[in-house]
């Protein structure tokens, strides 16, 4: 027996002895387990170019996407504002699925509300189940504001929200100028990156255009402020407040829109706030009369930046900003559309990355990457390792469409470094192991899934995107700004001279290059 | 703090020291006043609701009453739209618990994207296999489903999925379609793509399993879809006179209802065998079809999770005359009391063998309790969890001097409740179905408990409050936490986050502790 009390053996050890794995190797037996050699063969076979062929020509299967659906955009994109219930409407799975992601990523609560249909409502409507799910909501949690979106089933059987939210007011579930803003976010449609687009616009239309016919539509005057949209991004408490300390440094009037930044990263003091922060319903009103509005993500504001363009603001959006290039693109965006001089401050920053660069960058120049996540995420990190030197071999993005796929194309054709570089759109991670068997490289980033591909491949991983469910804290800090860019360096860094290091201390065989200075 | 804390203590009298504080655990309550001020609780609690609400949610709470053969609660009634329910879908409960376990078939999450992405991996169902060759618990395969295949019906896409999942994952022993919302929406013929292509492959097992989320209530209808999509599409399909691949003995038996989360199982097998059975099949931590068509070879039927897999047992019973027990493997009392109880089945040998493996795991439970119980006497936890675990725990907490004070199901019925009556919560516990967050962040804050085992939703909300807590789904990525190994672990853990520093710390010395302030208002 392996077990003891003064040293407690837990699942990462406590199978390895004798005896589980004798058990374990009877219990072979009873599985019918196919020849080993077989396996091995078939696994051989999956690393060549004829399994990579037939891996492309797949059609219908998608194994390992790196996506998620649109709803899970729109919780997120909901509770950026103060006071803000997102409620779901349809099955009630989907939100517990929801809550569970986010609070796996940032270690958070995650608070959502479903409108809990079933089979009676898949048969006449969800109706009453808006009517009941809205009146319990805001007896319940006391929001300011709920957000209402759908999952698949109720986007399936045509559920119309803008007529189930009027009826609910009619019935007194909420106080007639309560605020439900509403979108329709169908999961067989787009990524969560869309649903964060939807839910946006959703609830911006609301208090912009009129809410829903029930108050005049806003008259724009306007001022001198500017709109930030942050997108959906797994770094937003780290990145919407470095935004916020660069506008403040830079003295602009401005408005995050879907700050999440603080509910994602509320203390533990002894209390439990459901709440905290987000944009005001006031700001999100007042929004309509800045100057301008710049979304961090393309990708996830095609739909609302259009629409801000609409009501005659100047829009401008990045592609998840991260280096140099892009922070000095952003930086100076943001001084000509404010009219405000760059700090002094922001250029000693700039110069203290550019620094760190230089010292590194002998590690970095002509190491091979691969990189996958959303498409804003993608393009940014492919940007940043061209300027460093690097080469974005492979970037995949399984929800990235046909102009992500151009623009990194355009990207990857604007560096000597991108010359043998590759963009994939719509494709998932096995697809991705075939590139990484076929044609390897030095690195991979991802997401915590990347770690099976890690395992299998070899391809060491440096995390970064959304979920990562496997390390801790990482989301609090920035990768935006030039401190973010500095951050981004050091997680890649760390990981080169860590496999540096790997490869050079076994004793009295590679330890010859162990060195104590890098 | 310490102070304010024991007022609102029913454990039983009694001084203990640890760690140098003085606790006086000195009860002031007796069980009738607990039961009013946890009725008392439950109205203050219910006045939230709008009336028709409250109305419907008071059936689902109450105080439990000493030699009721049930807790008094209603469940597996549809949860309450808008109030924030803690449970799952069908879906969840037949690709997320029953099959995704099943290790050597691909399971297809059949529709949108999302649900198969939100359970990737998540439940740590652990297996040994080489994944993506002739293993595929951790894979995510989905049709992904776009509008046109809303639009036009997704079977052709289906038919297409399953030629590539022949292709590219040649070793695979068979492929399950866990339908999710719109399959059944759109009126998609899953049932007649599997028989077409299991003919085309020469009688390749392919299981189309209807379990949509929105059917039913929670999980459960998930675990009975699953369940009988087994006994429809694996064991009605398997040749009456197919002969298991190893000669039977007549100390076969198959476990039932663990999911190897963090390796259960497997700390579970090891006893059994030790005490001179053999286990033929796991249903479904670590299993393969091969064990699920076996099964019905075994003689005796041993059932953890009573919630998920009854359906198939008694199936089992009525077809194939297979006898099934419970057992319960957390903590060394109710161990022992289950290795006696399935020896019962058995002759001697094996009635020998399991008073064996009780002396010799004696002397680890020992040391286990003489180390951490000093540490937890009279700690007082609260439970919520799903399937066996709001009454399974319970000897495990109380084998290591824990009272739990308050419990309930996140998808039970009503014989969950039977039974946790009738062998596991004293007088006076605090019983809540199908809770929300509302309700269960009230009942703890008032109820204080020293510990709070539950989910990953709820985890966050309970340490933001200050109190301790363990996922106690996943063993918050601990584990095993069944059988004697287990056990140790299950100790380790409550000890870790009970007694973690960081508790003592959430308040910032300059401000006033508003707890205490709270409980000397009243």
């Amino acid at each position: 027996m392996a077990q003891s009390a003064e040293h407690v053996l837990d699942h990462l050890e406590l199978f390895r002895g004798p005896e589980y794995q004798q058990m374990l190797a009877k219990k072979k037996m009873f599985e019918n387990p196919r020849d080993p050699a077989e396996v091995e063969r078939i696994k051989e076979w999956t690393k060549t170019a004829e399994y990579r062929e037939k891996n492309f020509a797949r059609e219908a299967l998608a194994v390992n996407p790196a996506k998620a659906c649109q709803p899970l955009g729109a919780v997120f994109a909901s509770v950026g504002f103060e006071g803000t219930l997102p409620f779901v409407h349809g099955s009630q799975g989907c939100v517990a699925y929801y809550r569970s992601h986010l609070s796996r990523h940032f270690k958070e609560p995650s608070s959502c509300v479903s409108s809990s249909m079933t089979e009676d409502a898949a048969v006449f409507g969800g109706l009453n189940n808006m009517i009941d799910g809205l009146a319990n909501s805001y007896n319940m949690y006391k929001p300011k504001m709920i957000a209402v979106s759908t999952t698949c089933m109720a986007e399936v059987i045509g559920d119309d929200l803008n007529a189930f939210i009027k009826t609910s007011k009619e019935k007194g579930s909420v106080p007639a100028d309560f605020d439900v803003p509403f979108a329709h976010t169908p999961a067989f449609v787009g990524s969560h990156v869309t649903g964060y687009d939807n839910a946006l616009k959703g609830i911006l239309e609301h208090f912009w255009d009129g809410k829903a016919g029930t108050a005049p539509k806003l008259e724009r005057k306007q001022n001198g402020a500017i709109n930030i949209i942050g997108g959906f991004d797994g770094y937003t408490v780290g990145n919407l407040r470095e935004i916020k300390r660069i506008l403040a440094l830079m003295g602009i009037q401005h408005t995050i829109l879907a700050d999440n930044s603080e509910v994602f990263d509320t203390p533990t003091d002894g209390e439990f706030r459901m709440y905290d922060g987000g944009t005001t319903l006031e700001d999100a009103a007042n929004a309509i009369h800045a100057k301008a509005t710049i979304s961090m993500q393309q990708w996830c504001t095609e739909k609302t930046l259009p629409f801000v363009a609409e009501h005659g603001q100047d829009v401008a959006s990045f592609n998840y900003p991260v280096g140099l290039s892009a922070t000095d693109d952003l930086i100076v965006a943001l001084s000509r559309i404010s009219g405000k001089e760059i700090p002094e401050q922001l250029a000693r920053e700039r110069g203290r990355l550019v620094d760190a660069i230089a010292d590194s960058s002998a590690h970095i120049h002509g190491k091979k990457f691969a990189i996958y996540g959303d498409p804003d995420l993608c393009y940014g990190l492919a940007a940043f390792l061209l300027e460093l030197g690097a080469e974005p071999t492979h970037v995949l993005s399984t929800n990235g469409n046909k102009a992500w796929h151009e623009k990194m194309q355009v990207l990857l054709a604007s560096s000597p470094f991108g010359q043998d570089c590759q963009a994939y759109p719509g494709r998932d991670l096995w697809h991705m192991r075939s590139l990484l068997f076929t044609e390897p490289v030095d690195f991979l980033i991802g997401n915590t899934y990347g770690k099976y591909l890690e395992r299998d491949t070899g391809t060491p991983l440096i995390r970064i995107g959304f979920p990562i469910f496997d390390r801790h804290h990482h989301h609090r800090s920035p990768l935006w700004g030039y401190q973010g860019g500095l951050n981004v360096l050091v997680k890649i860094l760390d990981k080169i001279f860590d496999e540096i290091d790997k490869k050079t201390n076994v004793l009295g065989k590679t330890d010859s290059s162990f060195d104590i200075i890098r | 703090m310490l102070v304010a804390k024991v007022l609102v203590k029913n454990s039983p009298s009694q001084q203990l020291t640890f760690e140098g504080h003085q606790m006086s655990l000195a009860s002031t309550q007796s069980i009738a006043e607990i039961r009013a001020r946890n009725k008392e609780l439950i109205q203050e609690v219910l006045k939230v609701y709008p009336e028709k609400t409250a109305k419907r949610r008071a059936k689902h709470l109450n105080v439990h009453q000493a030699g009721k053969s049930d807790c008094g609660v209603k469940s597996n009634i549809k949860s309450i739209p808008g109030v924030m329910t803690i449970r799952g879908c069908a879906y969840a409960g037949s690709k997320g618990v029953v099959w995704g376990p099943i290790k050597d078939m691909v399971h297809i999450s059949h529709g949108p994207v999302g649900c198969g992405q939100y359970s990737w991996g998540s439940r740590r169902n652990y297996y040994v296999g080489t994944t993506g060759i002739d293993s595929f618990v951790t894979l995510q395969f989905t049709s992904d489903f776009q509008e046109k295949d809303i639009v036009f019906g997704g079977d052709k896409k289906l038919v297409k999925i399953l030629d590539e999942i022949q292709e590219l994952f040649p070793l695979n022993n068979g492929i399950t379609i866990q339908s999710e919302c719109p399959i059944g929406l759109i009126g998609d013929d899953i049932e007649a793509v599997s028989r077409a292509k299991s003919k085309e492959y020469g009688g390749k097992t392919i299981v189309p399993v209807r379990c949509e989320g929105f059917r039913g209530v929670s999980q459960s209808l998930g675990h009975h879809i699953a369940n009988d999509a087994v006994r429809d599409w694996i064991f009605d399909q398997v040749e009456s006179d197919g002969k298991p691949k190893f000669e039977p003995t007549p100390y076969d038996v198959a476990i039932i209802g663990d999911y190897n989360i963090g390796g259960d199982a497997w700390s579970s097998r090891i006893l059994l065998e030790e005490m001179g059975l053999r286990v033929i099949a796991q249903w479904s931590g670590d299993g393969s079809l091969a064990e699920l068509e076996a099964t019905p070879k075994a003689k005796l039927n041993i059932l953890h999770c009573y919630r998920s897999m009854n359906y198939i047992s008694r199936h089992m019973e009525e077809k194939f005359g297979i006898p099934w027990c419970e057992y319960n493997f957390f903590g060394p009392s109710k161990i022992a009391e289950s290795l006696r109880r399935i020896a019962g089945y058995f002759d001697d040998k094996i009635k020998e063998g399991a008073e064996r493996v009780i002396e010799k795991y004696q002397p680890l439970v020992n040391a286990v309790i003489e180390k951490y119980r000093p540490r937890l006497e009279g700690k007082t936890v609260m439970l919520y969890v799903g399937g066996l675990r709001p009454r399974h725990v319970i000897g495990a907490y109380e084998d290591l001097g824990m009272e739990v004070i308050g419990t309930g199901y996140e998808f039970g019925h009503n014989d969950d409740y039977q039974r946790t009556a009738q062998h596991y919560v004293k007088d006076g516990t605090l019983i809540y179905d199908d809770v929300n967050g509302y309700e269960f962040e009230r009942f703890v804050e008032k109820l204080q408990p020293d510990l709070v085992g539950s989910g990953i939703k709820e985890k966050y909300v309970f340490q933001k409050m200050g109190v301790p807590f363990r996922q106690m789904h996943s063993w918050d990525y601990s584990g095993p936490y069944h059988g004697y190994d287990g056990f140790a672990i299950f100790a380790r853990d409550m000890d870790m986050a009970i007694n973690s520093p960081v508790w003592k710390k959430t308040k910032a010395p300059w401000k006033e502790d508003s707890r205490a302030k709270l409980l000397a208002a009243e």
